[in-house]
């Protein structure tokens, strides 16, 4: 419980505001994307099985690139489905 | 000299010895052509994201070499694609990074994070149990610290029981 010097706003102020998006392989040093891994790619598809976009996952573009050649890799050797419903 | 990687899916209505009699027949191909082989990895039997000539399970393989030239690729995916017992195959040349994520994994040095999900519970709530056990008369050595747990609890169930609450 927080004393009462400590409260200084009504409402939590940070609530509404939006969080920096960020490139998960770039802030953790992450050089390669493993096609071979599907439970690590299944973050950058959605319930259809379709990739995401940058604009949700926060990917820059250099890798964006490699997670699409490493889902359409692992879909070939049907680690990741093609098309599916409720994927996840 | 440059690094490969050929992953295939072999078909599991073969026995155990013939997957792996095909496997090996692939490895020895790669030899006769002159790379050498890095390492092979048995991922096993895996199931399928969608059916692939009506099997919905393969045993998975994968084979990293190295070769001078990468000539004899496509011969040897001629070979595989020949082949009835082999499903489906992927030749992937090997980037600098990709190398080192390999020898990485094979290490161990890449995995999954259990480890620290595994951690946070448990012993935050043992700690006041086993300051009560030097208080039981039977000396027992306590081989093991999970049974001097269960000892105390037999003891005294009622103060284990807001301790608990409490976490």
């Amino acid at each position: 419980m927080a004393t009462q010097d400590e409260i200084k706003f009504l409402s939590n102020p940070n609530i509404g505001q939006k969080q920096q998006k960020y490139c998960r392989f770039k802030k953790f040093g992450l050089k390669h994307v493993d096609y071979k891994d599907p439970d690590f790619l299944i973050q950058f598809i959605n319930q259809q099985g379709k990739l995401l976009p940058r604009r949700l996952t926060g990917n820059s573009l250099k890798f964006q690139r490699r997670v699409a050649t490493a889902v359409k890799r692992a879909r070939h050797l049907a680690m990741l489905p093609f098309v599916s419903d409720l994927l996840k | 000299m440059r690094q490969f990687e050929v992953s295939f899916i072999v078909d599991p209505v073969l026995s155990g010895d013939e997957v792996k009699s095909t496997a090996k027949i692939y490895q020895d191909i790669l030899i006769n052509e002159g790379a050498s082989i890095v390492h092979v990895d048995e991922m096993g039997l895996k199931p399928l994201a969608y059916t692939i000539n009506k099997r919905s399970t393969g045993y998975y393989y994968c084979i990293e070499f190295a070769s001078e030239s990468g000539s004899f690729i496509e011969k040897f995916e001629l070979a595989l694609k020949r082949d009835e017992r082999i499903m489906r195959f992927l030749t992937v040349r090997l980037e600098k990074y990709a190398i080192k994520y390999n020898e990485d994994k094979r290490n161990g040095k890449i995995g999954k994070r259990t480890p620290k999900d595994a951690v946070p519970k448990k012993p935050l709530e043992y700690i006041p149990y086993q300051a009560f056990v030097p208080s039981v008369p039977t000396p027992t050595p306590a081989p093991t610290p999970a049974p001097a747990v269960v000892e105390s609890k037999a003891i005294d169930p009622e103060m284990a029981l807001p301790e608990k609450s409490e976490h």
